[in-house]
């Protein structure tokens, strides 16, 4: 396997979460916000980002986890993926949704996470954090909040891990990974 | 640290399902088992919100063969699969050519040209989901085979378990009544011995042969002995339509010998769960008032049987992409 790159370090993913949370506030002015955190990652990040809130700005932002595996778009020719659960202990609508995730790449997940929070309730606004924007959309979805902007080639792979997971904070980028293992 | 071991994988990637057919727990691992189980879990959720629906299985159809009758089974599939989005056609033992002499092979290629991706059947034949799921390219669920096995109320049974005692592993789990002629008692044999329970066996000498023992279960003929240490105690219904007379003592004499009643009822933990796959009996297997108390998981099994009947549906029509994986 070639040798990964590391895009973010501990110390850098927590100063981007911090400018993310400040940003959060500025954006949301006097209006109440919450967060949804995409499984698995995503969950990790909308926690940290959550106690952030509280800690530096003395917000106090609710936090749901949503699973998007049964809204994905390529379930016709994949083994199945794994479920986690979905648990939004609020009402989402009328209220102002950020969705958290690690990576933006093609923004099909962000296609399905809005599948799936649109069947719970409807929320007066859905915005979208990530960490990484690395590039490369198919289709129409552009994140309001992004950690770190990262120029990496279509058959890159970008791979976020976290302490939560049990392994050290880091965002690695993998080059040619498709041509590599293929 | 060197590099290679600081960027090793943070987790074993999760254990992904690769079979086309769900025919009995006897060849599943424990992990297999587990997947199940944690899906089911997530799945739950989809219960309980205003819109009971996720599109999953959109476009795919659904087939309920039950050859042999049931009300329970074919609706909690049928439920399932609608709240996965697939179509779902039913087809009973009335309704079907195989009364008018159709072979079940033929049966199942013709719902194979309706273009049928996942059938799950009922039959009183042993092996008979084994023996389409060879014929068929579409996924086969076993839904109940003659005495052979019930994987998914043994799905749905565990699940409750995990549920309410926060796991499986180290518990003890007494069955008890008709285990010679049970379904139910098989797959749940062989789920809870992989999962690390203890599993004993109660009921008339006729009704649980000693051959059992070698499943890994104890095997006792007092009632008494095998509900005082119990953790779970799942009541079995007597398979009337499947006994001979000779092999059952009478309902009244079961009761009275084997019943859960009240007073026996005393002799149990304070936090055992009572479990049973319906119908009940009322008076025979389980006293009335017992069936409605606030240890009787009853109809939490009925709701948990969505949940796992969703997950396997979900699971079955992954097959065919063995060697894909998943893009983030």
């Amino acid at each position: 396997m070639p040798k990964p790159k590391v895009i973010l370090d501990a110390k850098a993913i927590k100063a981007a979460l911090g400018r993310m949370a400040r940003a959060m506030v500025t954006a949301a002015k006097k209006e109440d916000f919450v967060l949804v955190g995409i499984q698995r990652t995503g969950v990790f990040l909308a926690q940290r980002l959550a106690k952030l809130l509280g800690e530096k700005s003395g917000r106090n932002v609710q936090v749901g986890t949503l699973d998007i595996a049964m809204h994905r778009d390529d379930l016709h020719d994949k083994l199945m993926p794994p479920v986690y659960p979905t648990s939004i202990p609020f009402d989402v609508t009328g209220k102002t949704v950020v969705l958290v995730d690690d990576v933006l790449f093609s923004g099909r997940t962000i296609r399905a996470a809005l599948g799936a929070l649109t069947d719970l309730g409807r929320p007066r606004k859905v915005e979208l954090a990530v960490l990484v924007d690395r590039g490369h959309r198919e289709l129409p979805i552009q994140p309001d909040f992004v950690g770190k902007t990262v120029r990496t080639q279509p058959e890159d792979h970008v791979e976020m891990r976290l302490v939560e997971d049990g392994g050290a904070d880091e965002v690695l980028l993998f080059k040619n990974r498709e041509k590599a293992s293929s | 640290m060197n590099e290679s071991t600081s960027h090793a994988p943070i987790q074993p990637a999760p254990v992904q399902w690769k079979r086309k057919d769900l025919l009995d727990i006897e060849s599943l691992s424990p992990e297999e088992i587990r997947l199940v189980l944690d899906t089911a879990e997530s799945l739950k959720d989809v219960g309980r919100r205003m819109i009971k629906k996720v599109p999953a299985l959109r476009g795919k159809t659904v087939v309920n063969l039950f050859i042999e009758p049931s009300t329970r089974t074919r609706t909690s599939f049928e439920l399932s699969a609608k709240r996965m989005s697939a179509d779902v056609i039913n087809f009973t033992a009335e309704a079907s050519s195989l009364k008018k002499g159709e072979t079940l092979k033929d049966t199942v290629r013709n719902l194979e040209a309706l273009n049928t991706d996942i059938v799950v059947i009922r039959h009183s034949a042993a092996g008979a989901p084994h023996f389409i799921a060879r014929v068929l390219e579409a996924s086969v669920v076993n839904a109940g085979d003659g005495a052979h096995e019930h994987p998914t109320q043994a799905l749905l049974d565990a699940l409750t378990i995990r549920e309410n005692k926060g796991r499986i592993e180290g518990l003890n789990v007494t069955i008890l009544g008709d285990i010679l002629y049970s379904r139910v008692a098989r797959s749940n044999i062989w789920t809870l011995t992989k999962l690390g329970a203890h599993v004993t066996l109660c009921g008339p000498t006729t009704l649980v042969p000693r051959e059992f023992a070698r499943m890994g279960c104890y095997i006792t003929h007092n009632i008494e002995e095998a509900i005082r240490s119990a953790d779970v105690i799942n009541l079995l219904r007597i398979q009337h339509e499947r006994q001979r007379k000779t092999m059952f003592p009478g309902t009244a004499e079961y009761a009275n010998l084997f019943g859960l009643t009240p007073a026996r009822f005393r002799l149990t933990k304070p936090d055992v769960l009572i479990m049973h796959p319906g119908p009940i009996n009322r008076g025979v297997e389980i006293a009335s008032e017992l069936a409605d108390c606030e240890r009787s998981v009853i109809l939490d099994q009925v709701n948990n049987g969505l949940a796992v009947r969703m997950a396997v549906l979900y699971l079955v029509s992954g097959h065919g992409a063995a060697t894909q994986t998943l893009t983030a």
